[in-house]
């Protein structure tokens, strides 16, 4: 930019406001904010006199009172007394499940894509190109609506699962594929602590011993990796890491008495298991699918990115191609994907807000469609709702920078 | 060498012997299938796999496809003719192809107007995107906004044509200015432009033609893909300027322009599209001045052009961070000023290389414009999920609209794409 200064005037001029570079920016500058401040006043005068003649007001007493309105698919308890606080608790958490497994769901997919399209397999190559190009030109739109469509008009009925000449069956006995959602097996503890109410604590017991023998087994290859510094040797890891990660978890799982409940068909429809209701799969599958091709070509263009020298160096030091891959192309290569990866989770999350089109109680569906509707509050409604998705959309991205900046090439 | 072979050797070949054909192993399609079908067992397991893949997704879908009825007139009717077999009734596009395209409103006997207009468009984006054509088809390209109007909405005349000479009023007050200094000639354009519009306006109002040219259609007739094309063409094309002067804010040196710019593009950035299509339906009404009636569309257009520019100025922040700083700092020394080093060396090129970035934006947008369906505009999509599928002739056709549906918009996101990529290499004017 322009960082010359005029030599000084002898005398002011108005015109120098404009002219001088000395005082141009701060002109602009005055100009701009006095437009902005007078747009918001011009702005918020309307609001005001729009909200007067409707008789309205911005207030978010409706948050306390009753919703009035079930949901089918709850995390936490809630029945149609609760607060129009707790539905939109509800539908947050239920966008994050969704986005949550459809993260894990699209990075498969995608991966599993771009890794096969580089493959040397002419027909797997050309096969996944078709793949991509079809779901990333699609709107995902159009995805939702086909996959729950798919889920809800072309599967059977439970009727079809009844009697001798039954249309369609269980697989493997345990897990049935309904036009009313998925039944699978789940799982409960006999000798749980704390009786019905305290599965919770059960669950957070088995999450805190995964997470132990995680910190154990990073602790043995660190020692492991120390051992080899100072020797040369490096001790065999394997059976002590495979035991660290399933005897205690086994012998947990056991005092607490894991069982299996599985869904069996009573009357006209299944009862028992675990019911993952149609929308949400459809939702999750269609989200994954299409945000797996995005990823796919993420994915695709960081291997590539990673120069051929770098694989033949690996390859002259007398590494096996697997070793190649994990321990040279692999760590440059996320760098370059790990950014894009994380916008598309970005991406899927904002996304998710498409659950209102197939009756999912994500928050958008719950604060922005039901409660607003009720309580015909719009501005507020569509207030928090932004505030929702614009807070998750920021811890997500300073999560990434912490990322980057841990990942970024130390020059020096 | 001695010449003692001319003695001991009897017979010497002059002429080489022609190369023996490869094995039929190495040669032809046996080698090309060896080594990209079936090179490692794994790799033959792959091909299997995927050529059973593609037995499944081919016999599902051909004999639905060619076995297909185009003729029928209701669901229950086409499912008569097929007596079981499979096959699909697309006769439901025939019959329904009218409300498909334009929605459900529009006036039939006017369809000619959107059609006319569609390759209005097509000739008008023409010389955007294709360089070699004639540089006189940009004028075409300079009236198709206000024919397209009219065209599409109807009603009189005047009210394109006051917009139109309101633009031309505004040119030649910038081009006067502009001599004297860039800021200048911008805002006194766009305040003569907009003087001349107010009062135009008034004039139009006090004629008030009573019957106009063309029959009036209200915005909330319009529908189908029509519906799809209009917001993806407006508001991709308000947005690219938009998107510039936001970019160009961030990267500013003035702190309140730059933090203008950053909240505005992080906050739009950080919210899905939907909630802001629910401000248009909901909310936006209440901040324009009472009684002013903006209609759907407008506020629709409103909040997808904001969030379109939004994405649009990082791609150009991208291309403009890109550049090296060797081409700002010549700028400065041949004394250019902050515009005209701009206009003239900063811009032309980020451009360029953001042109792959904003196709992307591009089509992406095109196909979020089908979330409009959601605040109940019928669009293609809510053309198909409310009248279609309601209808009693034709509940329960879902495959057939939906491949349909998914069809159009794959030709013409693929072909932006395709167009994309051809145009880099175009541009790739760097030796490699």
């Amino acid at each position: 930019m322009t960082t010359l200064t005029d030599p000084p005037g002898s005398t002011f001029r108005l015109s120098m406001l404009l002219n001088d570079t000395r005082y141009r920016s701060t002109t602009l500058q005055v100009i701009a904010f006095i437009l902005l401040m007078s747009a918001i006043f011009y702005l918020y005068s309307n609001l005001a006199t729009n909200l007067r003649e409707a008789g309205l007001n911005i207030s978010f007493a409706f948050l306390g009172t009753p919703a009035g309105y079930d949901i089918n698919q709850t995390l936490i308890e809630y029945t149609s007394q609760s607060s129009n606080l707790r539905a939109a608790f509800v539908g947050i958490l239920n966008t994050l499940l969704v986005a949550f497994l459809a993260c894990i769901m699209a990075t498969i997919f995608g991966v599993i894509a771009g890794v096969l399209r580089l493959s040397k397999n002419w027909l797997v190559r050309k096969l996944m190109a078709v793949y991509v190009e079809i779901f990333r030109n699609i709107p995902v739109l159009i995805w939702i609506l086909i996959i729950y469509a798919l889920m809800t008009i072309a599967s059977p009925s439970p009727r079809a699962f009844r009697g001798d000449d039954a249309t369609a069956s269980m697989i493997l006995d345990g897990a049935a594929i309904t036009n009313r959602g998925v039944y699978v097996p789940g799982p409960f503890f006999t000798r749980g602590i704390g009786g019905e109410d305290g599965s919770v604590i059960n669950w957070l017991l088995v999450i805190a011993v995964l997470i132990g023998s995680f910190v154990v087994t990073r602790m043995v290859t660190a020692r492991a990796n120390a051992t080899q510094e100072a020797t040369g040797v490096r001790p065999n890891t394997l059976w002590t890491n495979l035991a660290i990660w399933f005897v205690p978890i086994i012998v947990l799982l056991f005092i607490l008495g894991l069982a299996w409940d599985i869904p069996e068909l009573k009357g006209f429809n299944f009862s028992g298991g675990l019911k993952v209701g149609a929308p949400l799969i459809a939702l999750w599958f269609a989200l994954s699918i299409y945000t797996g091709a995005f990823i796919a070509e993420n994915v695709r263009a960081g291997i590539q990115a990673v120069s051929k020298g770098q694989t033949e160096a690996a390859a002259a030091l007398g590494l096996r191609p697997g070793r190649v891959m994990s321990l040279v192309v692999l760590p440059q290569a996320l760098r370059v994907i790990v950014p894009p990866l994380i916008s598309q989770y970005l991406n899927i999350t904002k996304n998710s807000s498409l659950a209102i089109l197939v009756g999912y109680a994500d928050i958008t569906a719950t604060l922005g469609g039901i409660t607003l509707n009720q309580t015909g509050r719009a501005i507020e409604c569509v207030l928090l709702l932004m505030a929702f998705y614009l807070a998750a959309s920021l811890i997500i991205s300073a999560v990434m920078n912490v990322y980057n900046n841990s990942m970024k090439l130390k020059e020096r | 060498m001695s010449d003692t072979h001319s003695e001991s050797v009897r017979f010497v070949r002059e002429t080489s012997l022609p190369p023996a054909e490869p094995p039929v192993a190495e040669r032809g399609i046996y080698k090309w299938g060896r080594e990209n079908l079936f090179a490692t067992p794994a790799n033959g397991a792959l091909t299997i796999v995927a050529l059973y893949v593609i037995y499944l997704v081919l016999s599902g879908t051909l004999p639905w496809l060619f076995n297909g009825l185009w003729t029928t007139n209701s669901l229950s009717e086409c499912r008569e003719v097929l007596d079981g077999r499979t096959g699909g009734c697309f006769s439901v596009l025939t019959e329904r192809w009218n409300q498909l395209i334009f929605g459900f409103k529009y006036p039939p006997d006017q369809y000619w107007r959107p059609m006319l207009a569609f390759v209005m468009m097509l000739l008008a984006v023409a010389p955007v995107l294709f360089f070699d054509l004639p540089r006189k088809m940009l004028i075409i390209t300079a009236l198709f906004p206000f024919t397209a109007y009219w065209l599409i909405w109807g009603g009189t005349i005047l009210v394109p044509l006051v917009a139109l000479l309101g633009v031309v009023v505004g040119y030649i007050v910038y081009s006067r200015l502009v001599t004297q200094n860039f800021a200048l000639g911008f805002f006194g354009g766009v305040a003569a432009a907009i003087v001349f519009w107010v009062f135009g306006g008034w004039i139009v109002d006090s004629i008030g033609v009573a019957n106009p040219m063309l029959e009036a259609v209200p915005s909330r007739d319009m529908g189908g893909f029509m519906l799809n094309m209009m917001l993806g063409v407006t508001c991709v094309s308000l947005s690219l300027p938009i998107g510039i002067a936001l970019a160009l804010g961030r990267q500013s040196s003035m702190p309140l322009i730059k933090w203008m710019s950053v909240i505005f593009i992080e906050f739009i950035r950080g919210v899905p599209l939907i909630t802001l299509l629910f401000v248009a339906n909901v909310m936006l009404a209440y901040f324009f001045p009472p009684g002013s009636g903006v209609d759907l569309f407008l506020r629709v257009v409103i909040m997808i052009t904001m969030f379109s520019a939004a994405y649009i100025a990082e791609v150009i922040r991208g291309g403009l961070a890109a550049l090296p700083k060797g081409q700002y700092e010549a700028a400065d020394s041949l004394g250019l000023d902050y515009a005209q080093a701009m206009r003239l060396i900063i811009l032309p090129q980020a451009l360029k290389i953001s042109i792959p970035g904003i196709v992307n934006i591009a089509v992406g947008l095109f196909k979020d414009t089908t979330l409009v369906s959601v605040i109940s505009m019928f669009d293609l999509i809510g053309m198909i999920r409310g009248p279609i599928l309601a209808s009693t002739e034709w509940n329960g056709v879902y495959w057939e609209l939906f491949g349909f549906a998914a069809a159009l918009f794959f030709v013409v996101c693929y072909g932006i794409s395709q167009y994309s990529q051809w145009l880099e290499r175009r541009l790739a004017t760097d030796h490699r």
